[in-house]
């Protein structure tokens, strides 16, 4: 074979950090290639994707805008990813989230109680949850796989979404386009700094990070949820509810995926469209893989992924580039990652 | 709306069409699966199929060309798939996912300036006088290569699983790859040749897509048929019959849907869309209940790693 691989006696703690960086490092390299075949001078290319789009006050505004749900979400799913639990679904419990904590706005449109902003989110988080209990339940009754029904309600809640928008949700003022009514200030998020769209659905996504690392680490629960991944059978004879896990973290990040889609809705969207997501609950799978399913990783790789949908924007508006660039940069370094980790558990002869 | 013949015998052609490019592509998954291989990136591999072909078709007319150009791209992509799940033994279910989002993202940029254009969709073999026959004529014997092909390769794939020594040695490697490797089997070699063939047939299913199922090009034109030929493969069990009856099903589900939208059912045409999903969701809770994991290739997904 092209390649010896040797195993090491243990896994290299110097290259679990090391190898994220090879792959950001290998990702820049392939995009100047890429850059480079579509007629564009590489290097420019680079600069406008990656560097341009935070140049500017409002730039670093809008990353933290997009970093958000992404953190939210990845940090859902990286918990259950660590107690094998493999919620592909994200997506629809996004919007999930963002149906059922936006149809509250919609309800009480001319409400200004200070306590319609806090019943938003608990509804949000509620819609996901909603939606991801619906996987969990069919895993633990009937083993089905989990990867296959979150997937398929995905697109069975952005089509609900669509049956919304059209129907009970339009605009009764509006002129028949598929939306809903703009959410009135009581149902938005504020704004934190002026001249940016940095919202306090941030600050929410930090605080809750937070919370969740002292969980992962303090916790009975955070222990359990290690074992279950780590070691299965120690789990069974330690007297471990592998059901109960998966409920929890299907629970849990179906959650946060619904807070996420309801803080997009409430924040920087405002009303209910279409489309409301640009696959933030799939980009946040690369999130977590990429953040090492940890806490402090997961926020860096969310800024990371944030910055390559302002650079796919700035590509496009800037150079004419297709806004899909995003995926190609997203997938690559997602390879690149997957490859470098080899370099953990063996070295090459 | 009427039922005659006529109606009827279109109805049943579309339900084929409809189900081919499943078959396709759940036939190549099964025999990736067979060896012990999970990929899950065939929503991925479809999908540059699809641009790639009609990218060649538009470009240089022959249907023939774009058809191995498809199969060839979709081969690209396993090839990713496979240096790194094989070779560099990564996560195989991460990295079919990561070739999912990165083949999505690839076939927009390759497609952004095909969208619009047409094409007059794959020529459909007239066989003389039997393509006359009423009826059985239009529903039997006018379709294009690639529908008989697919029914063809329906009988081809059990034969070869079950009739042939390669297909038991790719078994063998499915079931217990150390017990492979210990009688001399190249375990690696052979997991690479299924899951490139796996490629082959989602990018030639692709290609069915976007030349003859709606012959254009859009945006995500796979819309999830490449998650739904993955949940067949489990449907049936990994028995190649089981994966024709699947994909008429569910072609079938599709196809009703659309003409339910029609007819004017008095129900939102979102909700008919959502059908094929729903479909997929209730038949993998009734397999699961018959503890699909007697029928799994005991290796499936497991990396294998020999230490010489």
């Amino acid at each position: 074979m092209w390649l010896k691989l040797e195993a090491r006696s243990q896994p290299s703690k110097r290259m679990t950090y090391l190898s994220p960086l090879l792959a950001v490092v290998l990702t820049l390299f392939s995009g100047m290639i890429l850059f480079a075949m579509m007629g564009h001078s590489p290097l420019e290319g680079i600069y406008v994707f990656f560097v341009e789009p935070v140049t500017s006050l409002y730039g670093l505004g809008e990353l933290a805008v997009k970093a958000t749900p992404l953190v939210l979400i990845a940090i859902g799913l990286a918990i259950g990813f660590k107690a094998n639990v493999w919620n592909i679904g994200a997506e629809g419990q996004l919007v999930m989230g963002a149906i059922v904590g936006g149809g509250l706005a919609l309800y009480f449109h001319e409400s200004d109680s200070a306590w319609l902003l806090p019943s938003m989110i608990v509804f949000g988080a509620l819609g996901g949850m909603l939606w991801a209990a619906i996987p969990a339940w069919l895993k633990t009754r009937f083993n089905t796989n989990e990867i296959l029904t979150s997937l398929m309600l995905t697109y069975v809640a952005i089509l609900l979404l669509n049956y919304m928008v059209n129907g009970p949700y339009r605009d009764p003022t509006g002129y028949n386009f598929p939306e809903s009514r703009l959410f009135q200030d009581a149902a938005l998020l504020p704004t934190l700094l002026e001249g940016t769209r940095l919202n306090l659905g941030s600050v929410i996504t930090v605080m809750i990070l937070a919370g969740l690392w002292v969980m992962l680490a303090r916790t009975i629960i955070g222990f359990q949820v290690h074992v279950v991944g780590q070691a299965p059978q120690a789990a069974h004879y330690a007297g471990f509810n592998h059901k109960k896990i998966i409920w929890f973290t299907f629970l849990l990040s179906g959650g946060l995926a619904g807070i996420a889609g309801l803080m997009e809705v409430a924040g920087p969207i405002g009303q209910l469209l279409p489309s409301i997501s640009p696959g933030y609950g799939f980009t946040a799978i690369i999130v977590a893989f990429l953040g090492r399913l940890h806490p402090v990783g997961i926020l860096l790789t969310g800024l990371l992924m944030a910055l390559s949908y302002l650079g796919g924007e700035t590509a496009q508006i800037e150079m004419g580039l297709p806004v899909a660039l995003t995926g190609v940069f997203q997938g690559l370094l997602l390879f690149f990652l997957l490859a470098s980790d080899v370099l953990i558990r063996y070295r090459v002869k | 709306m009427d039922f005659s013949l006529d109606t009827t015998s279109l109805i049943i052609v579309t339900i084929i069409t409809a189900a081919t490019p499943l078959l396709l592509a759940a036939l190549g998954e099964l025999v990736n699966e067979k060896s012990g291989v999970l990929n899950l990136g065939l929503e991925g591999m479809m999908v540059v199929g699809a641009v790639m072909a009609f990218l060649t078709v538009t470009s240089t007319g022959s249907a023939a060309l774009a058809i191995i150009v498809a199969i060839l791209s979709g081969m690209g992509m396993a090839l990713i798939f496979s240096v790194l799940t094989l070779s560099l033994q990564s996560n195989q279910v991460a990295t079919g996912l990561a070739l999912t989002i990165f083949g999505l993202g690839l076939s927009s940029l390759i497609g952004i300036n095909l969208v619009g254009m047409a094409y007059d969709g794959l020529p459909k073999l007239n066989i003389a006088f039997l393509s006359d026959l009423p009826f059985f004529g239009n529903v039997l014997f006018s379709h294009d290569i690639l529908v008989y092909f697919s029914i063809v390769m329906v009988f081809v794939t059990y034969w070869f699983l079950n009739k042939t020594k390669y297909g038991l040695v790719l078994r063998a490697v499915g079931e217990s790859h150390d017990a492979a490797h210990s009688i001399g089997y190249p375990v690696i070699k052979i997991r690479y040749m299924a899951a490139l063939y796996g490629g082959a047939m989602s990018g030639l299913a692709g290609a069915y897509l976007s030349l003859a199922y709606s012959p254009m090009w859009a945006d995500n034109m796979t819309a999830g048929r490449g998650w739904i030929a993955l949940a067949l493969v489990v449907f049936a069990m990994w028995m190649p019959s089981r994966v024709l009856l699947g994909a008429y099903m569910f072609g079938g589900i599709t196809i009703l849907q659309l003409h339910g939208q029609g007819m004017g059912i008095d129900m939102p045409s979102e909700f008919l869309s959502m059908l094929p999903y729903l479909a997929t969701i209730i038949v993998l809770v009734l397999i699961s209940r018959q503890a699909q994991n007697n029928y799994a290739p005991a290796c499936l997904g497991k990396p294998f790693h020999s230490i010489r």
